[in-house]
């Protein structure tokens, strides 16, 4: 640890938050169908969309057809996705020559990139060909993202009405938030990032003489056209194996910055677009803070368990045994554990060092995150839309406590609320604990461990955990690509993505119908300190009591093991 | 949901246009343009053309002559077309093992002084184009005497091989082992 890494780790962390402000106020606008200065470009192409479509975006749809309207776009990508995976072979701009992907691989990436997760079971430049990584992957890293917004707005409007019925238009604000936000900023991002040396050709390879005289053939790709938008749509799934690691996918420092940033900086966004919409600033500031305190606490104890002396190099009597297995020598510690915390709590899932290789403590402290739920910030709408679900059930304890209906944002919050907003809180706990406990017991799923002990326990708790929770990151000591991993992971995708989704829109067509309430005297203030306390405790109870077990037997078990080996600390 | 059959379909095919084919086709336009060496990979050339690498991606190095890399596990070691960290978890015994058998390595080709930690470890990606100043200084006896140079001349090339982090803290110092070889060769060529 160094004062040159804490700064290192407070500039990216509270960049990306007050970036996300002003993006916020436009992506409401956004939402809202105000005017904004890209009109006059993308108003014709709007149109195109909704007439071929069929559709009226002025038609207000109730929760029902909202969710029908995301569960049929989402099913159509889906099977577009799989078609180009196992056709990958015989279809053009392929020139590797790979061939098409087995059907529980193709399965398990379409459901990746439909819900936003982006685990890969594969090496994207031993795998997938230069069509299917642009018109296939990159596709669905765009619309996920603006699917997972379509959540947040639609959850606004039901804040804002007054006794209404419909959510919103799907349609409307799924072409909206891709053609006013995703594009132009993808764009312009990977027009940057390529100056500073992402690559973006449509060579597959360049072969090299080294200086020794042997061969060395680099894997090229349009890198960074996908790579703008697997940051800005929080998605994560790297070009190449090794992700932002990979020097072509965040070759400096200062790409590592820009990236980094880019991770949460929609995330952000998402909560001040939601706070502008709902007319409520002050108490989306109170959820922001909340967010951002627990998240810069859990990666300045990343920073921490990483600068611990590393157990196999002082085994080796390394006199400064830096834990730099896994990590390049461009970002060090600092800069490596800043990703980590905001890899892991936005539902990103890039990583620029290898998480199966931290400390067990910072690995933990990775899986925690994660297992809040994704809302630090989280994705883009899909973070904001279950935050507001923990600040629900946080009035909903405090108004037991005191006997009273619990209010949030002018709108009671009564059993159908709370019965929905459980089914989307529990939904985690059952696909990780559930998944992990029965692979736990299975030599089938057992074969696709590389460690073993704890940490074995940890590759295969990371893997349901960063699914379920739409991540994406690993533990990559774990090989994925094998029908148990592959089949149940996309399983934990499908149920930690739609089932929370939906049961949120639930809770917004059952509080669009509501009236809209004054606060009175009896209303619990919810953008204090007080509240912020209450809501922290709630989403460290929420999210980390449940799988405090779990850890327990993996990174907790693993770093008493390490202490009691004399190393470490 | 049968009536959002039809957007379904309709705005997926013409997502997968705009987004998949325009989008990134318009980048690479913009990029070949603006700024065609990054773009194509940032490749090293010789003065006749020879491709001698990237700038951004590490190669493997074994000749005393050279600085060497870090230990990989991308493909056999620096396959740029397989990258890959270890994945070894840190109490891993394997790792143990591999380390152990670095320091030794290191010792027999230069000597006993302070290894650091990036000698004996793999990169994230295996292919991290860097090593630690303080693993070039290690490195630099053996290079001068493989040279026949006195090691202030190395190590002066070494310095003006070595990157400072952005603004004084954002990433690490670091010497870039391929422009730090080639720099080698130009001025100090092995006798």
């Amino acid at each position: 640890m160094n004062i040159q890494g804490w700064g290192e780790i407070a500039l990216t962390l509270g960049l990306a938050c007050l970036l996300g402000r002003p993006i916020g106020v436009y992506m409401s606008r956004v939402w809202n169908g105000e005017r904004t200065w890209l009109d006059p470009v993308m108003k014709p192409v709007e149109g195109v969309f909704y007439k071929l479509g069929g559709v009226d975006p002025a038609r207000s749809q109730g929760w029902l057809g909202y969710a029908g309207a995301l569960l049929a776009f989402n099913l159509a990508g889906f099977l577009f996705l799989y078609a180009m995976l196992r056709l990958q072979g015989v279809l053009p701009l392929n020139p590797q020559g790979f061939d098409g992907v087995s059907p529980h691989l193709a399965f398990n990436t379409a459901v990746s990139f439909v819900t936003n997760t982006n685990w890969q079971s594969y090496g994207g430049e031993t795998t997938m060909s230069s069509l299917t990584q642009m018109a296939g992957l990159t596709v669905q890293n765009f619309v996920s993202a603006a699917t997972g917004a379509t959540i947040a707005a639609a959850l606004a409007r039901a804040f804002i009405a007054n006794r209404g019925s419909g959510v919103g238009n799907f349609w409307a604000d799924l072409v909206r938030t891709t053609l006013w936000l995703l594009l132009p900023l993808s764009f312009v991002l990977a027009i940057v990032l390529v100056g500073l040396g992402v690559t973006q050709t449509l060579a597959a390879n360049a072969t090299a003489t080294t200086l020794e005289g042997g061969q060395q053939t680099l894997s090229l790709f349009q890198t960074a056209s996908q790579l703008a938008i697997k940051q800005l749509g929080i998605n994560g799934g790297g070009v190449f194996n090794a992700n932002s690691a990979h020097p072509f996918e965040n070759p400096t420092p200062l790409t590592n910055l820009i990236t980094a940033v880019s991770i949460n900086v929609m995330g952000w966004a998402a909560f001040f677009a939601f706070g502008r919409s709902v007319l409520a600033k002050k108490e989306a500031r109170a959820l922001a803070t909340a967010a951002f305190l627990i998240l810069f606490a859990c990666t300045a104890g990343i920073y921490v368990a990483e600068s611990q002396p590393a157990p196999a190099l002082v085994a080796a009597g390394i006199e400064q045994p830096v834990n730099m297995e896994g990590k390049e020598t461009r970002f060090g510690l600092a800069a490596s554990s800043a990703w980590a915390g905001q890899t892991t709590g936005a539902s990103n899932g890039s990583v620029n060092a290898m998480h199966g290789s931290l400390m067990p403590l910072s690995g933990g402290l990775t899986m925690f995150l994660m297992a809040l739920g994704e809302i630090l910030p989280g994705g883009i709408g899909s973070g904001i839309a279950i935050m507001v679900v923990m600040a629900m059930l946080s009035v909903f304890v405090a108004g037991l406590m005191v006997g009273r209906t619990p209010e949030y944002l002018g709108k009671k919050i009564e059993a159908r609320e709370i019965q929905f907003a459980m089914i989307a809180v529990l939904v985690l706990p059952l696909a990780i604990l559930g998944f992990t406990a029965i692979a736990a017991v299975l030599p089938t799923a057992m074969e696709g461990l590389l460690n073993h002990g704890p940490h074995g326990l940890s590759e295969m708790l990371y893997a349901y955990i960063s699914a379920s929770a739409n991540n994406g990151s690993a533990f990559a000591g774990l090989t994925a690509n094998a029908p148990w991993w592959n089949t149940t992971l996309g399983i934990s995708m499908l149920a930690g993505r739609f089932v929370p989704a939906v049961a949120v829109l639930a809770i917004a067509g059952t509080l669009v119908a509501k009236p809209r309430l004054a606060p009175s005297t009896g209303t619990l203030p919810t953008h204090g300190p007080l509240f912020i306390g209450l809501l922290i405790g709630v989403i460290l109870i929420l999210g980390g009591l449940q799988f405090f077990p779990a850890l327990s037997l993996g990174p907790i078990v693993e770093h008493f093991q390490m202490l009691a080996a004399g190393a470490g600390v | 949901m049968l009536s959002q059959i039809r957007p379904a379909l309709v705005m997926t095919a013409l997502f997968t246009l705009l987004l998949g084919v325009a989008y990134p086709l318009a980048v690479t336009g913009v990029a070949q343009l603006a700024f065609p060496w990054q773009a194509d990979g940032s490749l090293i050339q010789d003065r006749d053309g020879t491709v001698r690498g990237s700038a951004l991606v590490g190669q493997p190095f074994a000749e005393a002559r050279y600085l060497h890399p870090r230990p990989s596990a991308a493909g056999d070691g620096y396959d740029a077309s397989a990258s890959s960290g270890s994945n070894l978890g840190p109490m891993n015994e394997d790792l143990k093992t591999r380390v152990a058998e670095g320091v030794a390595a290191v010792r027999a080709e230069d000597g006993p002084g302070v290894i650091p930690a990036d000698a004996v470890t793999t990169s994230a990606s295996g292919l991290d184009p860097d090593i630690s100043p303080a693993y070039a200084r290690l490195q630099a006896a053996r290079v001068a005497q493989a040279r026949g140079v006195a090691v202030e001349q190395v190590q002066r090339i070494l310095d003006r091989n070595t990157e400072e982090p952005l603004l004084g803290f954002i990433g690490q110092p670091r010497v870039n082992v391929l422009m730090a070889n080639r720099d080698l060769d130009a001025h100090l060529p092995a006798r």
